[in-house]
């Protein structure tokens, strides 16, 4: 594919239908009230020269070179920030514009480096472009002039530059920081010709609040924020369109490459997801793919303390073969199983979990979102009948009211957190209900309405007394539980809620939450007109992460909640195709498409096409093959791209059931944690080499398009077949879009979704079937998927895991902006210049009761285990609430994490561990010593 | 794309895989606290559906072995909940 340049009509589109006629050039155009002259020229085809503007962003009217001049009144206006109206006669092109355009670029010109041939953005630079479209051919004024050549340059960030000298003061950088990005931290300092873009206040772009989304480098006209990649490699030569494999908010991006050599990943505007908008790490944190520490040869050794051997697919794939069917011939076909990962695409996991049900013979297949968004599908399974989020991320620019309750979206889905600051800033009130004083309560131009402040561990008692506010003073949408839902468990449920034991009032001592500010974030939710619910980890990781999105969507259901843009119930998932991964028939209970594996109609679709026959019974969760290996049952398993000896609880007794096993077979990038314990390597394909689909947290099925060819040799799909194959039942397919032909022939969720369509349509959101051509932006519209919505009772059941005397504190685990879950990527990235080792946040009152301070390295113990981490004094926590991440395998969180879980999925409870911490001489281990535990590769030094 | 129609290789479930009892004990004592609220028969049978749908068959076999020999540390709901799925 040729380079794209994407399509910029100026001004931002406006809603409504094309009512306005207009006459540009004489071309007429028909375009929505609103629009301005300079969007209605280009959709006529007439670019208006320009530099401020750019239609991501407001107009602006500062760089007075898009003037035209419109029959019948004076002057010359600007383009972008004219509106049409009926009737208008406007030219683009006529001697007195082009003398006036003329000399405004004369006066850029005349303070600007000429430099093209050496700039960086040269052949990409808006300025240079409109010196040519005006036809600039002299600047009278000299440079012996003030100026501004001699502006600095900052380099500070890892992947930008910030040239002062090339800046022309447009405002747009400022702009896509504030519109965009929402987060402010550029200004303009300084006034008339003194006016220079700013950092923070007259910081540099690493110290201010800059979050590096690179919104401004996108905006940028010239050269003078520029991507340090295009510096170093020069302009990109081709393109090719692609969907992120960080978080579940599933952008697309546009690869520019020099050969097989990404320059940039830049974010597609026609993206559904992110609509051009992109974070730190899908924007700059890609370079792990091409890092040293890839490991693309595969590898054998028969014991875990030998060094590894590499050696030829064949071998390995043979090796793990041999191994696995030994296994099953000693100790039964249920001695073995595997893990598909978040992190492949649908075509991958659907092959793995093909494998472990027809080659393997069970149904002994999990997925890491059994350690995240399981209980989401339960749950919105049991009360909608699908498991899967309501809306797209479009839907929240119509809210009234937003909830987030266990999410932090501007650390763990920036760009989605983008859009919903938009809408805040609009005036949509926010809820936010979280332990912690999470970016999002308080920040530029956003104030939630009620910050609900609850203790970990108590988030049903919660929904519960929101319940019982709608419920007891008169606010449940009768009309729509009469019309959309069961009558007979409303009613149970409407007794149920009720109960006095579920009010504010009662639940407070639960909670520790105000009965009054329960009572007016119920009202707010309940009578806003659009509200919607957001939530994410906060809500699932618990041992009631099921009741409490049960509990959430009875509550959406009673007020009316659900089923049309700006309202919905949505879960924010935690990596890119966690959607997918469990869409694809991941579960042990469940075939693709959530169906039970009981269900005999379900497993004749699958054992006609695989031609075998499948398990009638579900088989073992992560969990619960942690603990067969561990009783000597459970002797084998394959691990596609997953680490669970970092990011699964009481990493401990993970270790112990590895180390218990006869065989492991990893597939990954990197050495991980996990592989410590592996006998079989397998390299696995960054997403640059993917080819396949992701499916992101609004279903949204987008292409994953190989930008170079997979750096190991083999596609992991196809390792994943010829792993069958080897154990004796053949797998094959040309192609991954054969793969996804035999999701839609056996999946009716995806019955019209093909590669070709993708192509066509650019992503698709599932169901997409033939009710549904062109796949459903929003579920539940006349209907609920079960038919009526089901009410479940929600009692409040406490965890077990309790704080004591010894124990005192509550700890919570989470992830932060500039480093993603284990940090197997990030932590290859410059981004650990934001992040380079994970700490523990504590209240200022807990620290000082035990002589603890920002830095000093301190012991968090808990009943299962404990680790040394640095502290870091903060007011965001509530007092006997401490908090860290897990992004480095050194740091050990999962070391004090216990084994307790959800009660209907063991969805492990992260976010609750009874701890206590201490000052120690101790210092944290660090990321080199935990890499140089790895074995060796034989031959090499 | 597959090869030729062939049964599973031995029964799918033999025994022996599921974990170890304690573990057991401590989800089926929690998915009955989480019906605990309904009437006992009804906690009862929302238990038993929830293992059925759910558990490993060799899970539900080994705390049926542990239930005939005494249930130690087994709550009510959990322990009639076990004894119907036989």
């Amino acid at each position: 594919m040729s380079k794209v340049r994407q399509v910029d009509l100026g001004t931002p589109a406006v809603p409504g239908e094309a009512s306005v006629n207009v006459v540009v050039d004489g071309m007429p155009v028909n375009v929505p009230a609103g629009t301005s002259v300079m969007r209605a020229a280009a959709t006529a085809g007439v670019d208006i020269p320009r530099l401020c503007a750019t239609d991501s962003l407001e107009p602006f009217g500062s760089c007075r070179l898009c003037l035209v001049e419109v029959d019948g009144r004076p002057g010359t206006p600007a383009s972008c920030t004219t509106p049409c109206s009926p009737g208008m006669t406007v030219r683009t092109q006529t001697p007195r514009l082009e003398k006036l355009r003329r000399g405004v670029m004369e006066l850029y010109i005349s303070d600007h480096p000429l430099d093209c041939l050496t700039c960086p953005a040269n052949g990409d630079c808006e300025l240079q472009d409109m010196a040519g479209v005006v036809g600039l051919r002299d600047v009278r004024y000299g440079l012996d002039g003030a100026n501004h050549l001699d502006g600095a340059t900052d380099d500070s960030n890892p992947y930008f530059s910030f040239d002062d000298s090339k800046c022309i003061a447009c405002s747009r950088c400022v702009r896509a920081c504030g519109e965009v990005q929402g987060t402010f931290a550029l200004t303009i300092a300084g006034r008339g010709f003194g006016s220079r873009v700013t950092a923070g206040a007259g910081e540099s772009f690493m110290g201010s609040e800059c979050v590096s989304c690179g919104a401004c480098v996108q905006a940028c006209p010239t050269s003078t924020l520029q991507e340090k990649s295009v510096i170093e490699l020069g302009v990109p030569t081709r393109s090719v369109k692609t969907t992120c494999a960080y978080c579940g908010v599933g952008c697309s991006f546009v690869a520019e490459m020099r050969g097989d050599e990404v320059v940039r990943m830049v974010p597609d505007k026609d993206g559904g997801a992110n609509a051009g908008h992109s974070c730190v790490k899908g924007r700059f944190a890609w370079g792990y793919a091409t890092h040293r520490d890839r490991q693309l040869e595969p590898m054998v050794r028969e014991r875990i303390t030998d060094p590894w051997r590499a050696v030829s697919w064949d071998e390995a794939i043979a090796h793990a073969a041999q191994g696995l069917t030994k296994i099953q011939a000693k100790h039964g076909v249920g001695a073995i199983g595997g893990i598909t990962s978040s992190r492949c695409t649908n075509e991958e996991v659907f092959v793995v979990q093909k494998m472990i049900r027809a080659a393997f013979g069970n149904n002994n297949v999990d997925t890491c979102a059994r350690v995240c968004h399981s209980p989401t599908g339960y749950g919105l399974k049991q009360t909608f009948g699908t498991s899967a989020g309501t809306q797209d991320f479009e839907s929240v620019a119509h809210a009234d009211v937003v909830v987030v309750i266990g999410a932090n979206p501007t650390d763990g889905h920036p760009v989605f957190a983008s859009r919903l600051k938009r809408r805040l800033r609009e005036g949509a009130e926010l809820v936010v209900i979280d332990p912690r004083r999470i970016d999002l309560v308080r920040s530029p131009h956003i104030e939630a309405a009620e910050h609900l402040q609850l203790q970990p561990g108590t988030n049903v008692a919660i929904v519960n007394a929101l319940s019982h506010v709608v419920v007891t003073e008169g606010l449940v949408d009768r009309a729509f539980v009469a019309e959309r839902c069961e009558a007979d468990s409303f009613a149970e449920w409407e007794q149920f809620i009720a109960l006095e034991e579920n009010s504010p009032e009662a639940t407070s001592g639960i909670t520790g939450v105000p009965a009054d500010a329960v009572r007016r974030a119920a009202r707010l939710y309940a009578t806003a007109g659009n509200a919607a619910i957001y939530y994410g980890l906060g809500v699932t990781e618990h041992s009631q992460g099921s009741t409490m999105v049960m509990g959430m969507a009875n509550l959406a259901m009673a007020t009316g909640n659900i089923g049309r843009t700006g309202v919905g119930v949505n879960p924010l998932r935690g990596q890119n195709n966690v959607q997918g991964s469990c869409d694809m028939g991941s579960f042990p209970h469940e075939l693709p498409g959530y169906r039970h594996v009981s269900d005999p109609a379900v497993r004749a679709i699958f054992e006609a096409v695989w031609g075998t026959t499948i398990d009638p019974e579900p088989g073992l969760r992560i969990p619960n093959m942690f603990d067969a290996a561990i009783a000597g049952r459970y002797l084998g398993m394959f691990i596609q791209g997953e680490d669970i000896a970092q990011s699964d609880p009481n990493v401990a007794h993970v270790k112990a059931a590895l180390g218990s096993l006869e065989l492991l077979v990893v597939q990954d990038l990197f050495l991980n944690e996990t592989a410590k314990f592996a006998h079989v390597f397998l390299p696995g394909t960054s997403f640059l080499e993917k080819d396949g689909t992701f499916t992101n947290a609004e279903r949204r099925i987008n292409r994953v398009r190989p930008v170079m060819a997979p750096k190991c040799g083999k596609q992991e799909w196809q390792v994943a077949c010829e792993l069958a194959t080897a154990m004796g039942y053949p797998m094959d397919y040309a192609h991954s879009s054969e793969i996804m032909d035999e999701i839609a022939a056996t999946t009716p969720t995806f019955a019209r979704v093909s590669f070709k369509r993708l192509d066509a349509e650019g992503s698709l959101q599932w169901p997409c079937n033939d009710a549904a051509p062109h796949g459903t932006r929003i579920m539940h519209v006349d209907g609920f998927v079960r038919g009526k919505g089901h009410f479940v009772d929600t009692p409040f059941v406490p965890t077990d895991e309790r704080t004591n005397r010894n124990y005192p504190l509550i700890l919570t685990t989470g992830r932060i902006l500039s480093q993603y879950n284990v940090g197997a990527q990030t932590r290859r990235t410059p981004n650990v210049q934001w992040h380079h080792e994970d700490v523990v946040e504590i209240h200022v009152h807990d620290a000082e009761t035990r002589g603890i301070s920002t830095g000093d390295p301190v012991t968090i113990t808990s009943r299962v285990g404990e680790t040394v981490l640095r502290a870091r004094v903060s007011d965001r926590m509530p007092q006997g609430v401490v908090y860290t991440t897990f992004h480095y395998p050194g740091s050990g969180a999962n070391v004090v994490t216990t084994e307790y879980s959800d009660w209907a999925t063991n969805c492990p409870e992260y976010k609750v561990t009874a701890v206590e911490l201490a000052p120690t001489s101790r210092v944290p281990v660090t990321d080199e010593e935990m890499h140089a535990q790895h074995q060796p590769v034989a031959g090499r030094s | 794309m597959s090869g030729e129609p062939r049964p599973c290789v031995d029964s799918p479930t033999e025994p022996g895989v599921a974990p170890a009892p304690a573990s057991l004990v401590r989800m089926a004592n929690q998915i009955a606290s989480n019906a605990a609220h309904k009437p006992h028969d009804v906690a009862v049978q929302r238990t038993a559906d929830h293992l059925r749908e759910f558990w490993h068959p060799s899970m539900i076999r080994t705390l049926e072995s542990y239930v005939a020999s005494g249930g130690e540390g087994l709550g009510p709901i959990a322990l009639e909940a076990v004894a119907t799925l036989r």
